[in-house]
């Protein structure tokens, strides 16, 4: 297996609990992995990028342009911003959710409205959910990481009971319960298509 | 058993199973995590030190001592610490030692992207750089034997993508080791002239034993696919080869960078028709091919700016370029801003407000440099925002204009000898010291203010206003407040900027992200009173924004620090 996954979004959102989880996956697999991170920008509300990437032997710890078989994201905006890096083929699984940049907040930009549909108009598979409302559903949208890695389990290429063994291993286990419902819930949202 | 392990961490398993005593360093992206990492360990001493120059002096007198010892740093902290640097070559260790540093190719959190690699060849110390994690905690523990065997400390550099990706590790057991017994060795140890000249001497002497076993160091490896391209590289561009060459080319991997190899290069020279020189920021590999008298293929293709990758070897050596989609529509960036409820925020409307010019210092409040605020005019290096300050008002006089700004563990690293030199040389500037009791930035550390050290034992209480008064600051001109009170800190600042005296005024709010400062409930809106003037938009909130006609305020990022309260003429908030 071999497969390069970008997870990107908003500082302070869950992307790097999200990549803990999928290389932890990616270990319990028997498989090499480089999980790279950018810290410091995390909780000041810039945009984040981690790259995890799974085969027999990896060398890079970086993804780039036309590299991606899945950008996993957090934030509709990302999702459009790091598209480049998807490659011709690849899906995105995106959160709908919005959050302001602070040039749009100070009305020096606009967000861009119907990114979703623009991606698709290019012919990118592109699959948005409401992440945090499925997360609220099952019990908690603070649980909407996991979530959108249960919407994406199938295109993520890991077994499905190593990758829900390795959400377990990875959450806050007070609150194990409620993001396994999440994960749960969710594969069953993406399988409804 | 493998696990996934930080870089970072991985050096500091490195550190505890290499038996060492000691670590001293000062926080700083990307390296901050070996230090925390090091502090849990039972078995290791490991302190926040005030600035790099202390903890690396910390770590040469344990080493002295006769316990192997660490200091970590990024690269602008080697600019801090060099002047004992240079001195240790001389001095020789007892028990290793180790100094770490972490670059920053691509400047992801730092004001240059100096290559440290130049350290090591004018402080004259070895230097090793792994390529992944497993290495960081190899490398780590070779580092300590090339110290006590060559007896000279040893600069162990990473990078940002080795420091901060996360690889697979097989951990070890830690060696306890003995303290070696003091002997006196004045020669050795005291650097007046007659004594540094001999150690000069020896220093030499053990860069050629150095260079000798650059030659045959299981650090440097090569890997022969019988091709018509060799490269040579080092740490984290090896990866991006592999990924980019794959068997198309063979390799020559240093993982020693000083002294560098000459016969290994030359024999592996000799055996490709084209060699490429594949190394981040400078031409220090290919500088000494070429000294050689190689021909190689370096930064005549390849960048001296910026962070390598996969993408850009493909592209400059392959001449492959990506295939990719983008949308149409313009992508605002997303730039980092500071936090809801952050106590610097009030501090940078105000100066603006005021129309100050502000000389600006190295923290969480350099993003008051962020539009809307837009409050700094200058940021160099740390401590810089007084200092700098005090030399421009020297020569334009105004210094009812200016106000220099200033973090807490920032003032404790470097701002103390800055106002020393305002008071002694006659200066009239007045400091605002943000004291938001954490070091911030770099991931909340504990510093010399804040009463706690790093394996969270208390420390004495020092406290600012005693310190800026036996600096020499008068003590009605030492003024104290909460920045989140518009009024009272406009009226301060301007009080103290139009003295005419070295005045310091006190900034003082715990920063919103510590878990002891107590959340308010979110601020809302009367739509019924808001009419839209976005005043309340002048702070730069990010919780804040103005929908059709009325401000917005989201509920589950505000903390209710009240700040947009003040703001608001209508009382809407």
């Amino acid at each position: 297996m071999k497969k390069n996954i970008m997870i990107v979004g908003v500082g302070g959102q869950g992307t790097l609990l999200a990549s803990k989880i999928l290389g932890r996956a990616a270990m319990d697999s028997g498989l090499d992995v480089k999980v790279s991170e950018v810290h410091g920008m995390s909780q000041r509300g810039g945009s984040v990028v981690t790259y995890v990437r799974v085969g027999d032997e990896v060398y890079s710890p970086v993804i780039g342009k036309g590299d991606a078989d899945v950008i996993l994201s957090f934030e509709i905006l990302e999702a459009a911003r790091w598209l480049p890096h998807l490659k011709p083929g690849g899906t995105i699984v995106t959160s709908t959710q919005e959050i302001n940049p602070m040039p749009v907040i100070t009305g020096a930009a606009e967000y861009p409205a119907g990114l979703a549909e623009d991606m698709k108009a290019l012919g990118v598979d592109v699959r948005a959910y409401d992440a945090p409302a499925i997360a609220a559903e099952a019990g908690s949208a603070r649980a909407s990481n996991v979530a959108l890695i249960g919407l994406a389990a199938d295109v993520l290429g890991f077994d499905l009971d190593v990758l829900r063994a390795a959400v377990a291993a990875c959450v806050p286990q007070k609150a194990l319960d409620v993001n396994l419902r999440a994960f749960d819930s969710a594969i069953g949202y993406a399988a409804k298509g | 058993m493998k696990t996934l392990l930080l870089g970072n961490e991985s050096v500091a398993r490195g550190l505890y199973e290499a038996g060492v005593r000691f670590v001293s360093s000062y926080p700083g992206t990307p390296s901050t995590e070996i230090t925390e990492f090091a502090a849990t360990y039972p078995e290791i001493y490991a302190e926040w030190a005030p600035n790099e120059k202390v903890a690396l002096e910390g770590a040469l007198g344990a080493a002295i001592g006769g316990g192997r010892s660490f200091c970590g740093m990024k690269h602008v902290g080697l600019n801090v610490a060099a002047d004992p640097l240079f001195v240790t070559a001389y001095t020789g260790v007892g028990a290793g030692m180790v100094i770490g540093v972490a670059d920053d190719p691509g400047m992801h959190s730092s004001q240059n992207e100096q290559d440290s690699r130049h350290y090591a060849i004018a402080a004259k110390l070895p230097m090793v750089e792994p390529a992944n994690s497993a290495e960081c905690r190899a490398y780590t523990k070779i580092a300590y034997e090339i110290s006590e065997r060559f007896d000279t400390p040893v600069i162990l550099r990473l990078t940002t993508r080795v420091s901060h990706s996360r690889s697979p590790v097989e951990a070890g057991e830690r060696v306890e080791r003995e303290i070696a017994p003091y002997v006196k060795e004045p020669g050795k140890h005291v650097m007046m002239p007659a004594n540094a000249k001999k150690r000069h001497v020896v220093v030499e002497e053990h860069l050629a034993a150095l260079a000798e076993y650059a030659e045959t160091t299981e650090l440097n490896t090569v890997e022969e696919n019988g091709t018509p391209v060799g490269i040579i590289t080092a740490g984290n561009c090896y990866n991006y080869a592999k990924e980019a060459f794959g068997k198309n080319a063979s390799y020559l991997k240093l993982g020693l960078l000083n002294p560098l190899p000459k016969k290994l290069i030359e024999d592996f020279a000799a055996k490709h028709e084209r060699l490429i020189v594949i190394e981040e920021l400078d031409p220090v590999i290919e500088n000494h091919c070429r000294a050689l008298g190689l021909k190689v293929t370096g930064k005549d293709v390849l960048p001296l700016c910026d962070e390598y990758s996969e993408e850009l070897l493909r592209s400059r050596l392959l001449g492959i370029e990506p295939d990719y989609a983008e949308v149409g529509a313009a992508i605002p960036a997303r730039p980092p801003v500071l936090c809801p409820g952050c106590p610097h925020r009030g501090v940078f409307y105000t100066l603006a407000k005021l129309k100050l010019r502000v000389s600006g210092d190295i923290g969480c409040y350099t993003l008051g440099a962020v539009p809307p605020l837009s409050a700094i005019d200058s940021v160099y290096c740390m401590g810089a925002s007084i200092s700098s300050l005090h030399g421009t008002a020297k020569v334009r006089g105004e210094e009812d204009r200016y106000v220099a700004v200033i973090g807490d563990s920032t003032f404790m690293h470097s701002g103390l000898t800055g106002l020393v030199n305002v008071v002694y040389n006659g200066g009239n500037t007045t400091t605002l010291i943000l004291d938001n009791s954490i070091t911030g930035m770099t991931g909340h550390q504990d510093n010399p203010l804040t009463g706690k050290t790093l394996k969270g034992d208390p420390a004495p209480n020092l406290s600012l206003e005693d310190i800026c008064a036996s600096l020499g600051v008068a003590r009605e001109h030492i003024r104290a407040v909460d920045p989140n009170n518009l009024e009272e800190l406009e009226k301060i600042v301007k009080e103290e900027v139009g003295a005419s005296c070295p005045s310091v005024v006190i900034c003082r709010r715990p920063c919103a992200l510590l878990k002891s400062v107590k959340k308010n409930p979110p601020i809302q809106v009367d739509w019924d009173k808001c009419v839209g003037c976005k005043n309340c938009m002048k702070i730069g909130c990010p919780c804040i924004s103005v929908t059709g006609k009325k401000a917005t305020i989201d509920q589950s990022m505000c903390v209710g620090c009240g700040l947009c309260e003040q703001m608001c003429r209508f009382g809407a908030l």
